[in-house]
């Protein structure tokens, strides 16, 4: 009798702490909502597609920063999905598995270094490097800028999307590659016919997730866009992601509605990223049914 | 396919393994570059007297980063106080606890909050927790590292302990033992290991965090232990001092770096290494 009740206990426990999980979501959605009603009141919906960002005048839009966030995100993963899918395809179809095993090692490594040493490595040099680019092409040779954010998120958003598509990889039957290759198919044919469009899903699944990563990241870009609150015209000019203004500017916010508005950046920012993963995990959910049957 | 000379085909796939080969190894370039500048750049300002003493005001030479250090340890631990014990039980809740709808919304919101950008848990621990301490605190900043702690450790325990067999289960229910004692001294036991790596890579992903602390922790260039007073932590120092004016500064956030980047890939090996075992057995 006495261990029925621990029991109990033991289970409401376990039920309370999981539920703490879920209000822990549902409470920030909650909060950020209420935060930012000042500034939701106060702008409405025009908040979206406004472009000044005026703390003077107490006029707040956030395109500028949507619009950057959006531009360094796509462009990071334009240049980042060939790498990924090359590093995937190396792994799974050419390297003996020492090999393989050390390069998916240190891939991994790329996820582990913190955001902020990207920020500094950035600085010191990936900065100098666009700059004297952006002076061989006759561009302003501003260095910090969306280009230079674009390329330090390629590499920080790499690791993810490659080990989930290396899994799926992993995944293809081994008997449909030794059929290819039965037929005469070369290692390329066997790669172009065969792996990658029985993978198709799970490459998509991949480069949604490190989409997801891409468009919530913060330091290193802050540190290497530039800052300025305008509408991005070219890539190379600096710039400010919704993250980033609100790193820069948070603790600065003066009036009420200002800091609601950094706040509403915030809230954009949660909604964006909540489908973004959600998009991540219906593919995924689609590729578990195609391959369950 | 269209019909292709041998020749053709097998020069086509010479070309593929060739951009395979270089698509491959072209990121690890910026991993080399990085890693050598750090221990380069680093280590020459890496001194004792760095590791030990308090930050000097800017322009004068020397001074350290020991407030920050301990400021990131202490953060790092209460939030592990913090996240740990909720993460297991609530992952315990998932794997053992056979609810109808509960799990499965516990479950979609912890994958909600992993990848809920940490800028965004930052501005939440500091209306739950600045706000109502009306300043900024170690606290807070902890209180935002536990809360990006907790969805890996909750999923992660769910995931080591649904893998433990029902015949385990079974063996010890059959011999009378209580279901709480089961769970907490057969199936946790069984899976530590998976469920100590998960705890460990959550440890190395927020001792390197840095947005979630700017407005929690703020900073801080004196000694602190006290939790409800600003703390500095690791990041945040290498943050400040790249984003100055100071040569000198820059030195040591390179330095500072240098020390993060060490304690990160411990937690960080430390728990893959204990994974690859687990994995062998």
């Amino acid at each position: 009798m006495e261990s029925a009740k621990t029991d109990k206990i033991f289970e409401i426990l376990t039920r309370s702490l999981g539920s703490l999980v879920l209000a822990t979501a549902m409470g920030g959605f909650i909060t950020l909502t209420i935060l930012s009603w000042p500034s939701i009141k106060a702008f409405g919906p025009s908040f979206l597609w406004s472009t000044r960002w005026d703390p003077v005048q107490g006029q707040f839009g956030a395109l500028p920063f949507i619009v950057g966030t959006l531009a360094t995100s796509f462009l990071a993963l334009f240049i980042s999905t060939p790498f990924s899918l090359g590093t995937s395809l190396f792994l799974a179809e050419y390297s003996p598995p020492k090999i393989g095993n050390a390069v998916a090692f240190l891939v991994e490594l790329l996820a582990a270094i913190p955001s902020v040493i990207y920020g500094l490595w950035g600085i010191f040099f990936l900065v100098p490097l666009v700059r004297k680019m952006e002076m061989a092409f006759n561009l302003p040779p501003y260095g910090v800028g969306g280009f230079t954010a674009s390329l330090i998120l390629a590499i920080m958003i790499l690791p993810y999307a490659t080990s989930v598509i290396r899994e799926v990889i992993s995944l293809v039957p081994q008997e449909l590659r030794e059929g290819a290759y039965a037929l005469g198919a070369t290692r390329w044919e066997v790669m172009r016919y065969v792996v990658l469009p029985y993978a198709r899903s799970g490459i998509l699944a991949g480069t949604v997730l490190a989409l997801g990563r891409a468009l919530g990241e913060t330091m290193a870009i802050t540190m290497v866009i530039g800052n300025r609150n305008e509408l991005l015209r070219s890539i190379f000019e600096p710039t400010n992601t919704m993250a980033s203004v609100i790193a820069n500017e948070f603790t600065e916010a003066t009036s009420s509605v200002y800091l609601s508005s950094l706040v509403e950046i915030g809230l954009v920012l949660f909604v964006i990223t909540l489908v973004v993963n959600i998009l991540a995990r219906m593919v995924t959910e689609r590729l578990k049914m195609e391959k369950g049957e | 396919m269209k019909e292709q000379g041998i020749a053709l085909r097998l020069w086509k796939d010479r070309v593929a393994s060739l951009v395979i080969f270089a698509l491959a190894l072209i990121p690890l370039i910026p991993l080399f570059l990085i890693l050598f500048q750090l221990f380069s750049k680093g280590a020459s300002s890496l001194s004792l007297h760095f590791l030990t003493s308090l930050p000097r005001p800017p322009g004068e030479a020397g001074g350290g980063v020991v407030n920050a250090i301990l400021g990131s340890i202490l953060l790092v631990a209460m939030a592990s106080i913090l996240a740990v014990p909720t993460g297991v039980l609530a992952g315990i809740y998932l794997s053992e606890f056979y609810d109808r709808l509960l799990p499965n919304m516990v479950r979609t919101a912890a994958d909600l909050l992993q990848g809920t950008p940490s800028i965004v848990i930052g501005i939440m621990a500091c209306a739950w927790v600045v706000r109502p301490l009306h300043h900024f605190s170690a606290l807070a900043g902890s209180a935002a590292l536990a809360i990006i702690m907790l969805p890996v450790i909750v999923r992660t325990t769910e995931e080591v302990l649904v893998l433990v067999p029902k015949e385990i289960r079974e063996g010890a229910l059959a011999l009378g033992v209580p279901r709480w004692r089961m769970i907490l001294q057969v199936v946790l036991p069984t899976g530590l290991v998976g469920v100590a790596t998960g705890i460990l890579l959550s440890m190395a992903r927020v001792a390197g965090e840095t947005a979630p602390l700017l407005f929690t922790a703020f900073g801080n260039p004196f000694l602190s232990w006290k939790p409800t007073e600003p703390i500095d932590a690791l990041p945040l120092v290498i943050f400040n001092y790249a984003t100055s004016p100071y040569a000198d500064w820059w030195r040591q956030a390179w330095a500072a770096s240098l020390v993060l980047i060490l304690l990160v890939l411990f937690l960080n090996t430390t728990a893959r290494l204990a994974a690859r075992k687990m994995g062998g057995r």
